[in-house]
């Protein structure tokens, strides 16, 4: 049973995912990151395998991910580190976050350990629907979830079958661009997802650009059964390169606010 | 002109594709609606038509190189991409590409440029055009092909640094890629060779197969008779597509392929990845890719900055994987000292991606003299003679 389906049960849920790249600045601190997030409150997990060309992403992960690389991150140490988080939380939803070039070039066996590291679900940035057959049926055969992304610009009769084809949850990406913190929600971000909810009663969570609690909260308030915030901690992350207990200390701040709108539910509709 | 040959993927492996992010689908499928009713549309072919004539100084002549031939001992014909404006065979395509753009309505323009070539093309239709125009160009690019980076910006385009990776073509690609992920309505991007996502390799490859179109008519008509072999060197594959598609139904005449050896093929100076690659998925496509076991895209080097990235386009792989292509690598030294031979021999400065395909042909012509070659000399040398002095001069220290 996918953890992801027990999470997004209630459909009303309003789950906080944090983003994480895998190994940044280095296996053990990423280690120590992850377990503070999710001590902090994290619903679940999405997480980075970090990609040395990232062309979905913007300067605040793309330095991320290198950061990782240089400190030495493969595909094993990414895969161990997931088996590490899973040893340490049975029960969270854990889905990756990938390029596809580093999942393609594992074949058939690179899913086989993902699944056995304890993953629910996977979503890849540079995979369209149409060329997605046999990644989805590398994920069937080893139960995995599938994850497709939707766009500001996908047209809405393919966004519906995107969230019919998606296991887990659909993710949507909040607007158009890289991944990056933005100092504001715009209008247009709002539009977009509150239009979604009209399309399906399937779960789906937002990410790209959300940098504020208040902003995690307007997007839940749209009728989203996920946020998730991946930049705005990677940020963190490079401004204290010699005190990550500083970054860690903001991350938990920024989770612990979060939780506390969560609980919070207006009375919508 | 030919209507367009239509292929989403290539070979059983189903090279090529289009392997983009979710917002970038929409887009491509928008590009590829936009050519096919445009190829079609008589007042956009003969516009085209006008602009291959008037702008770009087309046809370009096939000629025989007389003094090469029989010092080498075998027939070497040059199909001259070094004369069309701009100088280099890239024009063809941006004449195309943007005409395609303002075909769709679009305002501004995107691209990326490694040797600069590309990027010239770009900034000089785009001008012509009245388009405003962004090219992502590496840190080393800039550095040595700095007279193209002065060519773009007279032409008013806005040239901006590309400081990840090496500094070359794949990270001026990248960046390119996120701007235009980022700007999807008003943006077109024109993409520098006939790689990249469905449907830029055939769409590049529609707009570029000019060349070997009008290169096997002057053999016929000059010559009398179709080569034994073609040659032309291979960046992301535009010139090379463009001069082999007239020759894929002559089971006769054979194709070469020009690859950068760089300082040699071990390790990673070098950009061979029709030799060197392995199957992997990047810049929206599937084909061959240099790359470490885990999926990282390699570092490369060249000294044609035009030759010097990491993948190859995907109907070549098909073409080599099924014999159609034969591969040749030639090392910097060698493209240097065919640099060198054209232009003492000939007359003619060559770019270093286009010494690459001479010194390949050169190569053909000690193992077999009996050969009538056509090669295509895909632009001109100036750019690169800031690097040639440089280099003689640090040879003779
Ligand atoms: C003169 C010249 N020839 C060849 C190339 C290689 O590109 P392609 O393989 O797309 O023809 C370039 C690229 O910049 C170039 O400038």
């Amino acid at each position: 049973m996918n953890r992801f389906h027990t999470l997004f049960r209630d459909p009303d849920a309003r789950a906080f995912i944090p983003f994480f790249t895998l190994g940044d600045p280095d296996w053990e601190t990423s280690l120590r990151i992850i377990d503070s997030a999710v001590q902090a409150g994290a619903d679940a997990l999405e997480l980075g395998f970090p990609f040395a060309d990232p062309i979905s992403d913007g300067p605040t992960n793309q330095k991320s991910m290198a950061r990782a690389l240089r400190a030495g991150s493969t595909f094993d140490s990414c895969t161990l580190l997931v088996a590490e988080v899973r040893n340490r939380f049975p029960e969270l939803p854990i889905s990756l976050l990938l390029y596809y070039n580093l999942l393609f070039c594992q074949e058939r066996e690179g899913y086989r350990k993902l699944a056995e590291a304890g993953v629910d679900a996977i979503v890849i940035s540079d995979l369209p629907m149409e060329e997605s057959a046999y990644h989805v049926d590398c994920l069937k055969s080893n139960g995995l979830g599938c994850v497709h992304m939707v766009a500001p610009n996908t047209p809405r009769d393919r966004a519906r079958t995107l969230f019919d084809e998606s296991d887990a949850f659909t993710y949507v990406i909040s607007r158009f661009g890289t991944t990056g913190a933005d100092s504001r929600l715009s209008d247009a971000t709002i539009e977009h997802v509150t239009r979604l909810r009209a399309v399906t009663e399937k779960p789906y969570a937002v990410g790209f650009g959300i940098s504020h609690p208040d902003f995690v909260r307007q997007i839940w308030d749209t009728g989203a059964n996920g946020v998730i915030v991946g930049s705005h901690f990677s940020s963190m992350i490079e401004h204290n390169p010699d005190a990550p207990e500083v970054a860690i200390e903001g991350i938990c701040a920024f989770i612990a606010e979060v939780k506390s709108h969560s609980e919070a539910r207006p009375v919508t509709l | 002109m030919t209507t367009a040959s239509w292929e989403r993927t290539f070979g059983e492996l189903c090279y090529g594709g289009s392997y983009v992010p979710e917002s970038l689908v929409h887009v491509l499928d928008e590009v590829q609606k936009a050519f096919l009713t445009a190829i079609d549309d008589p007042a956009f072919v003969s516009r085209l038509d006008k602009l291959h004539r008037e702008f770009g100084g087309r046809e370009t002549p096939t000629i025989r190189a007389d003094n090469l031939s029989e010092r080498w001992g075998t027939g070497l014909f040059l199909k001259r991409e070094d004369l069309v404006h701009g100088g280099a065979h890239k024009l063809n395509s941006t004449i195309g590409q943007i005409l395609l753009a303002e075909y769709m309505g679009k305002t501004r323009i995107i691209s990326e440029t490694g040797a600069g070539q590309h990027g010239v093309a770009t900034a000089m239709t785009a001008a012509k055009f009245g388009l405003p125009t962004d090219v992502y160009m590496g840190v080393v690019d800039i550095e040595r092909q700095h007279s193209n980076v002065r060519r773009m910006q007279l032409h008013g385009a806005r040239v901006i640094p590309v400081s990840t990776g090496r500094g070359t073509l794949k990270d001026a690609i990248n960046e390119a890629m996120r701007d235009w992920i980022t700007n999807v309505g008003e943006s077109y991007h024109c993409f520098g060779t006939a790689a990249g996502p469905f449907p830029y390799p055939s769409l590049v490859k529609h707009f570029q197969r000019v060349i070997g179109d009008e290169a096997r008519r002057q053999m016929l008509e000059g010559h009398g008779a179709l080569p034994t072999d073609v040659i032309a060197c291979i960046g992301g594959g535009s010139n090379a597509i463009g001069t082999y598609t007239a020759f894929l139904d002559d089971p006769d005449v054979r194709l070469w392929a020009a690859e950068p050896a760089g300082t040699g093929l071990d390790g990673t100076n070098h950009a061979a990845a029709l030799t060197r690659g392995s199957v992997g998925v990047f810049h929206g496509m599937k084909s061959l890719w240099l790359q470490n076991e885990d999926g990282q895209i390699a570092p490369t080097h060249s000294i044609a900055a035009g030759l010097d990235y990491p993948g190859v386009g995907p109907e070549l792989v098909e073409l080599m994987e099924r014999g159609r292509l034969g591969v040749i690598t030639v090392t910097d030294s060698e493209a240097v000292e065919a640099f060198e031979v054209l232009s003492q021999a000939e007359g003619i400065i060559p770019a270093f991606e286009s010494a690459h395909a001479l010194a390949a042909t050169w190569k053909l012509a000690k193992e077999d003299r009996d050969r009538t070659m056509l090669m295509c000399l895909s632009g001109r040398g100036d750019k690169d003679l800031e690097s040639y002095w440089k280099l003689s001069e640090g040879n003779d220290e």
